[in-house]
């Protein structure tokens, strides 16, 4: 691997000579687990650790709970009280796979949003920033298909209603729905296709977030100053980084530790309260639950799509400009898929020459403004669509636009950045060296 | 900071979806029932009752088919002796039988039977199926300090009833203040007495509604207590793990931070 | 100083120790759950043993029930049947094991040993020829008594056996196994 310089596996006995030369696979996991790592990395490092995590509980809980599974109608709900019930510990897998969605969807917002505020989608970044996006998006697939899974009202109606956007496209928009359904409504072989997806799509992510890896290894991690390494000799480079083994494997844990108190304790003890109540009845498709609400990860993006009603004037604009092609309906569709599209051509909004907000005075409140405005859309996609709430859904979706469209590319002209640091080293050193406050450190004996 | 507030946000913000289910909805009273908490438990004596309200008033109407009848002999359910529950099976339940292509007394290896004649719902989940907090403002907060409030919707709407009754479009509805919008389909089932309990418990209308809300909560999560507990343990050895995670820490980048200090 | 260094070093690994220690524990408390829910289900369990009304079975009939997946025959013998199977002696029986199990492993394959009770007129064995399976038919085979009562046949490989479910004649190496069975009351056997 190329990047930044350090040492590399040396192959010492005979043994291990005559495997390297076939298969180098203790290099590779050599290389990846000592890969130097910037030592100023801060706590918000730590949910790539948790993001892994995530994916494999849920694989192996998925894996579990789909030997007592039955992708039917008529048994989905059954099966899932049969893993409730009879299967050894069933509960308590369904509720770990259950959660542990929600616990992916917090790491994987706070991950995305540490990148945001740090420029680590900038250059040379962009593809790791990229494929993130597209397991962001994949995530997204998964999560829904498996909410349909359990078979409840609120898995049928929302179903219904997330298919029910595709047919907003126009012309083809029917057909597609058709063909995503397998028939003209969600029925069985909705739900046999969905299980299958279900299960398939959770090791294309997997796949993705080997590259994932592997593109931010090649340039490196980012880090909070957005200075990079020097990589001007191996010397040079040893001093602004500790090698990944042990020094954050050792502190990824142990934030993974405490993040899994915090979950064991929702799942032990409220393990319904991220859940919906309806989701207890078995789906009907002649009753419709009197209001059907997303799960909390997706109420962002279901109040940007919701927000652009017919008497928006852009919607207006759209209308009359495509001839009516562009209706409001499909204008909320767009701007939902827009509303991660501009998320995803970040790098190349983003004109500042700075990479990290530490060292970026204005983009700072504009920033916070838009995590504000990330959980105030969250909260206005939970309430009806009726008196003040499509008010405000309508300015926090255009502040989110607006946040990427006109902000970011702005920002990098009129702003006048703040003095950075000139190597990791010295930001490091003024984190832990100068402040003596560090009382907690006694004068340890230094194994030099 | 990124992270407080991404915590705070999923714990006050996230669970709208299921705080806000009913639109305008009745008043549920808070009752205090013994398996609330992070330690709370089933009071067996409890179960036992509700299950003989649900025998004697509830199946009438409403089948619960997700409830196998063997799991109320469960220590940490009813607790019925198992011959017990067989002859409890054989006396009040009549299940269909696929190989004998009749109807046949039940066995404990039955599920209590589905009961939908009079188009009531099924009572299995219906614990977890209703929330009765709410907000406020969609932030679900009532429900991360109340519960979620099914069992207290399910007695608050038991002895909810006003007396008052309408009739609409053919059919007469009841008032009732915890039904959302006030008027349910349902006529009320309790009146008092309505069971006699062999324990020497005065059946109240009151005491008889949180004993059968308390029982269906057991149908909806029969492994409340083991899933507690489960709970419990996790989180007491992984915050174990963490501490010694955290000196780890702290002693393997101690050498490092002193480095940076020369 | 060297003291000191030492007593450092100890204390350092220790902490290193406990903290893999308990990630290991953490690690293997997880997997168990993982195996365990391959382990047969509660409702799976509760099928195990069963309850079978043997009222309306009448002398010289059999039914079948399914018991653990597979078929239990439970006979009503006829005086005939039982006096045929206590007749046989010991030596002319290729399994001289009573195959039953409900009683200790190493008893003989006499009659009293495999009948349900003392009279001899219940048997209740299992439905699957120890050869390879098959099930074989009732009231068939070389050992019937009074032409066609009693006794089985394997149509499969052609093993024949007895009044008493012993094997005779043909390849089964060992006579029909006898379940775990008991009267609960006058009309109910236990199964399992």
């Amino acid at each position: 691997m190329s990047g930044i310089p350090h040492d590399h596996y040396e192959p010492s006995t005979g043994g291990e000579k005559w495997l390297h030369k076939r298969l180098p696979i203790v290099g590779l996991m050599y290389d990846t687990l000592m890969l130097p790592t910037p030592k100023n990395l801060n706590w918000m490092w730590i949910w790539g650790i948790v993001l892994t995590f995530c994916l494999a509980l849920q694989i192996i809980t998925g894996v579990v709970l789909a030997m007592h599974y039955t992708p039917h109608v008529d048994q989905a709900f059954a099966s899932i009280e049969h893993i409730m019930r009879n299967v050894n510990g069933g509960a308590m897998l369904r509720y770990l796979h259950m959660n542990g969605a929600s616990l992916f969807f917090v790491a994987v917002y706070a991950h995305i949003f540490r990148g945001l505020y740090y420029g680590s989608y900038k250059a040379p970044r962009e593809i790791t920033w990229i494929i993130g996006m597209l397991i962001y998006l994949l995530m997204m697939g998964t999560a829904f298909m498996g909410y349909v899974l359990p078979w409840g009202q609120m898995s049928f109606w929302g179903a219904t209603v997330i298919t029910g956007l595709f047919g907003a496209i126009p012309f083809v928009g029917e057909s597609i729905q058709t063909w995503l359904l397998g028939g003209p409504a969600v029925d069985n072989a909705t739900l046999n296709r969905f299980f299958s997806l279900h299960y398939l799509m959770p090791f294309i992510i997997a796949g993705l977030v080997i590259v994932h890896i592997w593109a931010f290894h090649t340039t490196g991690n980012n880090n909070p100053t957005g200075v990079e390494v020097r990589r001007t000799s191996k010397a040079d480079a040893e001093k602004d980084t500790l090698p990944f083994w042990p020094y954050f494997v050792i502190k990824d844990l142990f934030a993974l530790a405490v993040i899994l108190v915090v979950f064991f304790a929702v799942v032990g003890f409220m393990p319904n309260y991220l859940g919906h109540p309806d989701n207890y009845i078995e789906a009907n498709p002649l009753v419709t639950p009197a209001h059907i609400v997303p799960e909390w990860y997706f109420l962002p993006f279901y109040a940007i799509l919701r927000a652009f009603d017919s008497e928006v004037w852009v919607v207006i604009a759209a209308n009359f400009l495509t001839g009516g092609i562009v209706d409001a309906k499909f204008f909320g569709v767009l701007a939902m898929f827009g509303s991660i599209a501009v998320m995803a051509l970040a790098p190349w909004l983003d004109t500042s020459s700075v990479r990290s907000g530490r060292y970026r005075p204005m983009f700072k409140w504009w920033f916070w403004l838009f995590v504000v405005n990330f959980f105030v859309l969250m909260w206005v996609g939970a309430m009806p669509a009726e008196g003040i709430y499509p008010y405000i859904a309508l300015i926090g979706s255009t502040y989110w636009f607006a946040y990427f469209l006109v902000i970011l590319p702005l920002l990098g002209v009129l702003e006048k950045p703040l003095p950075q640091p000139d190597t990791i080293e010295d930001d490091y050193k003024t984190n832990y060296g100068k402040s003596s406050t560090n009382a907690g450190a006694p004068a340890a004996t230094p194994a030099e | 900071m990124l992270k407080k507030l991404a915590l705070a946000a999923t714990l006050a913000l996230a669970p709208v979806s299921g705080a806000f289910a009913a639109g305008a909805s009745g008043h549920v009273e808070n009752y205090d029932f013994s398996f609330e908490g992070p330690f709370g438990t089933f009071d067996q004596a409890q179960l036992q009752r509700g299950l003989q309200v649900y025998t004697q008033v509830c199946s009438a109407c409403h089948g619960m088919q997700y409830v196998p009848l063997r799991t109320l002999s469960a220590e940490d359910g009813p607790g019925m002796p198992e011959d017990q529950v067989r002859a409890y099976a054989e006396q009040f339940f009549e299940v269909y039988d696929d190989e004998l292509d009749d109807f046949r007394p039940a066995r404990p290896t039955d599920n209590f039977p589905a009961n939908n004649a009079a188009g009531a719902p099924d009572l299995s989940m219906m614990a977890k199926a209703r929330a009765g907090f709410h907000g406020p403002y969609g932030l679900g907060i009532n429900q991360f300090f109340k519960g979620m409030g099914g069992p207290e919707y399910i007695a608050s709407l038991l002895a909810g009833y006003t007396g008052e009754e309408k009739e609409e479009a053919g059919t007469i509805l009841y008032e009732n203040e915890a039904f959302p919008g006030g008027w349910i389909s349902m006529g009320p089932p309790l009146y008092g007495d309505d069971v006699d309990f062999a324990d020497g418990t005065e059946a109240t209308i009151e005491q008889q509604s949180q004993d059968v809300a308390a029982f269906l909560m057991w149908a909806a999560e029969p492994k409340l207590m083991a899933r507690k507990q489960a709970g419990f343990v996790g989180v007491v050895f992984l915050t174990v793990l963490s501490v010694l995670l955290y000196l780890t820490n702290k002693r393997l980048w101690a050498p490092v931070k002193a480095r940076a200090k020369e | 100083m060297s003291n000191a260094e030492h007593h450092e070093g100890t204390r350092r690994d220790f902490l290193y120790y406990a903290t893999a220690g308990a990630g290991a524990v953490a690690t293997g408390a997880a997997v168990w759950p993982l195996v365990n829910q391959m382990n047969p289900s509660a409702d799976v369990l509760a099928l195990s043993s069963i309850r079978v009304d043997v009222s309306g079975v009448s002398e010289g009939s059999q039914i079948t029930v399914k018991w653990l997946g597979k078929p239990v025959f439970i006979r009503r013998r006829t005086p005939v049947e039982i006096e045929a199977a206590r007749n046989v002696d010991l030596s002319d029986l290729p399994d001289q094991v009573a195959r039953n199990a409900n009683i200790e492993e190493s008893a003989d394959a006499t009659d009293e040993n495999r009948a349900l009770d003392e009279t001899g007129e219940w048997l209740v064995q299992m439905g699957v020829c120890t050869h390879l399976g098959c099930v074989p038919l009732g009231n068939a085979g070389d050992y019937t008594v009074d032409s066609g009562v009693g006794g089985w046949f394997c149509p499969c490989h052609g093993s024949h056996y007895d009044t008493s479910g012993r094997i005779r004649k043909g390849p089964a190496p060992e006579n029909l196994p006898v379940p775990p069975a008991e009267f609960v009351d006058e009309t109910t056997i236990l199964l399992g």
